[in-house]
């Protein structure tokens, strides 16, 4: 029996160093008629 | 939270907190969806009667896979608490009265009639129009007088069909260009287009000056030629492609989106995207149309189990040309598990009406180009600034612990608590839920997630 943990950004952590607001709007992309943000890069120099 | 699901041959547990992903045996995948209601013995029992055929499945195995359990558990990897409610406001109040990126409605106007636009051919329930030079520059001026200390400013050149007034393209970003280092700026722009009128000279220009192009093709020939067609009625399949695919290539396949709307004609869009794969595109996207529910192109219930099948299908392809050597990529299943948005851009809701305006041809601001020509949303103009504070201040307290609805979705910080917009024509508020693209949206990072995880296992993620 196994479990993988596959390699992830913990979130709870990026609540340290986050929040600089460099990051792309949400909708100013490809959507226009949509909201996702999983799709967005860190721009951050200061987050891990 | 936990979300655990089975796609593509692969278990897989989502800890929605942390972000966590796990790819697990069957038993496993048991013992997790039991293991917060349930003592050990039960477990075992349970597991045990059910896999008793297993040889593998023994009581010392189901014991290490709890322990295993226990310490991810531990280690904010499994059943992490949402800690997140006091920090949801807190990236809106940082940057509050910053704005940082504009869409342009460069045009009201467009050489196609496509009856599903949401922007109703372009004019947005109002009269053609088209943005000067000087309103366009006092926009520009606007967003560097409100971007603060932001550095990266995102303005779309938008529609309508922004090409009809490409001279005034031009000049704004000649415009900013003169402007950017002085100020301290970095001008990202952006082009949506429906190509009719790409030439030599769009091409060029934009591949220099623009970061990203959205080019809208539908996919199949007579998928894109049922609703995108002109004024007389005629396809625009035939005229289009060949522009795209000289654009694409000369932009060196890259940094453009070739972006498709699929409808009740066709939920079915995974034959729509092939078809972009045939011409020779990779960079995709994919949008369920945007209309009212009584529209004859909105999408039904019934469709709905089509187009769930269509983004799993999506998904097998995407992972078998990867394999193969051969990607391309698919917009919504772009996710980045080791980077991506921090935990305050997650939670913090979409910019629209804050940081993200829409700017009509005359100056007026709206909190974003889905809201242009609903008056009410008027939050004021480029000239006088925000001076409805009324509408701006509804905006402002949307993040995603505002809708009652999302407090046990586990996909909520992949989503950030949806589209305003979309929330608004579904319920008549922004503080509503558009539940049919909710389930399309979960599905969706469903297919994302596994993607990911599946690359990662093969060492190539």
């Amino acid at each position: 029996m196994k479990i993988q943990t596959i390699e992830t950004k913990n979130l709870c952590e990026s609540a340290k160093n986050g929040g600089c607001g460099e990051c792309q709007t949400s909708c100013q992309s490809a959507c226009k008629t949509s909201c996702g943000i999983a799709n967005q890069q860190c721009e951050n120099k200061n987050q891990d | 939270m936990v979300h655990s699901y089975k796609l593509s041959g692969m278990n897989i547990v989502l800890d929605t907190n942390s972000g966590s992903v796990h790819v697990v045996d069957d038993a496993s995948f048991d013992i997790i969806n039991m293991y917060e209601s349930n003592s050990p013995e039960e477990i075992t029992k349970a597991i045990l009667a059910k896999y008793h055929d297993n040889p593998e499945v023994t009581a010392e195995e189901i014991a290490d896979c709890l322990t295993q359990i226990g310490e991810l558990k531990k280690a904010g990897k499994l059943f992490t608490e949402d800690t997140f409610k006091p920090i949801a406001g807190e990236l809106k109040k940082r940057t509050s009265g910053v704005v940082k990126a504009l869409c342009l409605h460069i045009a009201h106007t467009c050489n196609l009639n496509c009856s599903y636009c949401f922007a109703s051919q372009g004019k947005y329930h109002g009269d053609r129009a088209i943005m000067s030079f000087e309103e366009g520059k006092r926009a520009l001026d606007f967003l560097v007088e409100n971007s603060g200390t932001r550095r990266n400013l995102e303005v779309d050149f938008f529609g309508g069909e922004p090409l009809m007034n490409f001279t005034v393209v031009k000049q704004l970003v000649e415009y900013a260009r003169s402007i950017e280092k002085e100020k301290g700026k970095n001008f990202r722009f952006t082009l949506t287009t429906n190509g009719m009128l790409i030439d030599d000279d769009v091409i060029e220009f934009s591949n220099r000056e623009m970061s990203n192009v959205v080019l809208s093709l539908d996919g199949r020939k007579e998928v894109h030629d049922r609703f995108r067609v002109d004024y007389q009625g005629r396809g625009s399949w035939e005229q289009i492609v060949p522009k795209f695919q000289k654009f694409v290539k000369a932009r060196g396949n890259r940094n453009y989106y070739m972006r498709g709307t699929f409808t009740h004609a066709n939920p079915d869009f995974l034959e729509d995207i092939k078809t972009m794969l045939d011409l020779g595109f990779t960079e995709l996207s994919m949008e369920p149309v945007v209309c009212a529910s009584d529209d004859p192109s909105a999408l039904t219930e019934e469709d709905k189990t089509v187009v769930m099948k269509q983004y799993e299908d999506l998904a097998e392809l995407m992972l078998k040309r990867h394999r193969e050597g051969n990607p391309f990529t698919f917009y919504h299943y772009m996710i980045d598990l080791k980077g991506g948005p921090c935990i305050y851009k997650r939670v913090s809701g979409c910019g629209s009406g804050t940081e993200y305006m829409a700017v009509t041809p005359w100056g007026d601001l709206y909190p974003c180009h889905q809201f242009v020509g609903e008056e009410k949303f008027r939050l004021g103009s480029v000239f006088e600034g925000v001076t409805n504070t009324e509408i701006q201040d509804e905006f402002m307290s949307c993040n995603v612990y505002t809708r009652p609805e999302c407090a046990d979705c586990w996909a909520k910080l992949y989503c950030s608590g949806g589209c305003a917009a979309n929330a608004y024509h579904a319920t008549g508020s922004v503080k509503g839920v558009y539940s049919y693209g909710c389930d399309l949206f979960r599905k969706r990072m469903e297919c994302a997630i596994m993607l990911e995880a599946a690359k990662s296992l093969e060492g190539n993620g």
